[in-house]
């Protein structure tokens, strides 16, 4: 069986690893990093830690003043206070002077379950990509968030990550030829009829979706799309090409995401279905994780319900 | 590098006439809180900071964060002045043909460390330059002057515990307490006194000083480096609108240009008061 694992606990493991030969990587958590998986590091390198407290909007603004003198700040916090709290601090202390700090965002979508509709950023994906200059990203699984972390040390910008609270099946070590690079978007399944664009752990429901249409009779490719922005169109141009219609599903609000990236660029460069799953521009609410998901339908079925109404859709328009 | 005080009285007045003419030139920024926190400035710039026009980006250097990031009409004629850029650039402020922007910015200003605008972030940023200089183990100073009405923003309180947290001697801000905001007065639009109680409460050192008294103010940055193992903080009692008669202590000169009439009534005094500086 494949391996499980939340992919902030393997951003965490990931920051260690790197540590040593990243002497520049410096991490700033506000009052959560058991949560956010930053607490490993702080242990193995108390030297290179700054616990800012409960205090985001300074923690992004130090981590630009770090950065301003060369360092590589990474700075922690559930998405809905790095992206949504300190949003203003993110766009004009780093985005705006383009200062390499890495903005993670943990716990993000309804995937937080019990804390309920304060904690659940559905947003963030949306806010991020609004800001010039930001790059975003969210993994879909350990495998490949260590990846990102390595590509986002290597890069010299700003960028914000999401990462997940919950532990999710790794499927990015089997693809053959896999190679993450930010803007890239990674074919994980290859069909004809559809494609679903993905992100995060719905990219594992995506698959899940998959397998449920082929029984009756559907061909359905789905990428995931670690990088929200800048948006790898080349394979959403071939998709919509080869494909004819498209769904999009992330763990997040739909008006502002993925699904708005890919509908705003597919609007003029080939105009076919983009039908956007994801959460109908409501708030969470408090619940088992999984009960949470199910209850907004962001799970495989939802996916797959939304795959057959752009079939119908595009069948409709090709008669 | 030190500078004796008759040059630094000439630099500071120089300053304001320029600062003047670039609001008028553009017709719109910031005189009021500019021409409070213009001496600070030429005593940082002249005076106290290690810095090379020739070699802004030196690791080693000292760095100045202007938290009240609109008063670019006392930041940007100091730059020029110390030899940052040709003072005719200063023509280009808040213009589309140029990079000088309205707020402090970085990326195209020389001399500029970061950018800034958007209040109670420049000091946060500080802080930052300071933590990296501890880690490094650098001789760096880290310099910030901040609004009175901007530390109404809570983020300034959260930088300012940081500060304390690290004990960030190599940190020194500056609040221009110059008793006005947009709307008024700070007493009414939101009380910030007592300042020294709370800034010694938040674990700063703290120094009172008449903002507009160059020795004394480059006498506290002095007595700012001999403290170890807390911040210091200035606090300069200044007025806004310093040097103007008409701008004086009227919070209405925060953010407007003058008009014709206005401007040569002003440049005629500041113009006066450069050349009693310069002892002519």
């Amino acid at each position: 069986m494949a391996e499980k694992i939340a992919t902030r606990a393997a951003y965490g493991k990931a920051l260690v690893e790197l540590a040593d030969q990243e002497p520049d990587l410096v991490v700033l958590d506000a009052d959560l990093s058991g949560s956010t998986m930053t607490k490993d590091f702080s242990k193995a390198h108390p030297d290179r830690f700054f616990n800012m407290g409960i205090a985001e909007g300074n923690m992004v603004g130090v981590a630009a003043g770090l950065a301003a003198c060369g360092k590589k700040p990474f700075v922690n916090s559930f998405a809905m206070f790095s992206a949504g709290r300190a949003w203003e601090q993110v766009r004009n202390s780093v985005a705006y002077p383009g200062l390499n700090v890495k903005v993670i965002g943990s716990h993000g979508g309804l995937s937080v379950g019990e804390d309920g509709a304060t904690h659940q950023c559905i947003e963030d994906l949306a806010i991020m990509r609004a800001i010039p200059n930001m790059t975003v990203l969210c993994p879909c699984d350990g495998n490949e968030m260590r990846a990102a972390v390595k590509a986002l040390l290597a890069y010299d910008g700003p960028a914000y990550m999401r990462l997940g609270r919950l532990a999710v099946e790794t499927v990015t070590d089997t693809l053959e030829g896999y190679e993450f690079q930010i803007g890239k978007g990674v074919l994980v399944r290859e069909g004809t009829d559809v494609t679903v664009v993905a992100v995060g752990m719905n990219v594992q429901m995506a698959l899940k979706a998959a397998e449920i249409l082929e029984e009756e009779g559907i061909s359905v490719r789905v990428i995931d799309m670690h990088t929200i922005k800048p948006l790898d169109e080349e394979i959403i141009l071939a998709a919509a090409r080869e494909t004819g219609c498209i769904v999009t599903t992330e763990e997040g609000n739909v008006i502002g995401g993925l699904g708005s990236a890919v509908a705003e660029y597919l609007s003029t460069a080939c105009p076919v279905p983009v039908i956007r799953h994801g959460v109908y521009d409501e708030f969470g609410r408090s619940g088992a994780a999984q009960k949470v998901l199910d209850a907004y339908a962001i799970n495989a079925e939802g996916i797959a319900e939304k795959v057959r109404e752009a079939i119908v859709i595009k069948n409709a328009l090709s008669l | 590098m030190k500078t004796d005080m008759k040059t630094l009285e000439v630099v500071a007045a120089k300053g304001r006439l320029l600062g003047l003419d670039m609001v008028y030139d553009c017709a719109s920024g910031h005189l009021g809180g500019s021409f409070s926190a213009m001496d600070a400035l030429t005593v940082l710039y002249f005076d106290v900071m290690n810095v090379d026009p020739q070699d802004p980006a030196n690791p080693d250097r000292d760095r100045f964060v202007l938290s009240k990031g609109h008063c670019t009409p006392a930041l940007y004629p100091i730059l020029a002045q110390r030899g940052f850029f040709p003072q005719e650039d200063l023509k280009l402020f808040r213009s589309i043909d140029g990079h000088m922007s309205g707020h402090a910015e970085m990326n195209h200003v020389k001399g500029v460390d970061m950018s800034t605008g958007s209040l109670g972030q420049g000091i946060s940023a500080a802080v930052g330059m300071a933590l990296a200089g501890k880690m490094d183990k650098k001789d760096y100073r880290v310099y910030s002057i901040l609004g009175d009405g901007e530390i109404e923003e809570g983020q300034v309180w959260e930088a300012f515990m940081a500060a304390a947290k690290y004990d960030l001697d190599n940190l020194c801000a500056v609040i221009d307490v110059n008793g006005l905001q947009i709307d008024g007065k700070t007493a009414d639009v939101m009380p910030t006194e007592p300042l020294d109680k709370k800034m010694k409460a938040f674990g700063w050192n703290v120094i009172p000083v008449d903002g507009h008294d160059l020795a004394a103010l480059s006498a506290a940055f002095e007595q700012a480096k001999t403290v170890s193992g807390k911040p210091t903080v200035l606090l300069a009692k200044t007025v806004k609108g310093k040097g103007v008669s008409f701008m004086e202590n009227d919070a209405g000169w925060h953010g407007k240009a003058p008009n014709a009439e206005q401007y040569e009534k002003a440049r005629a005094e500041l113009v006066a008061a450069l050349a009693e500086k310069e002892g002519k």
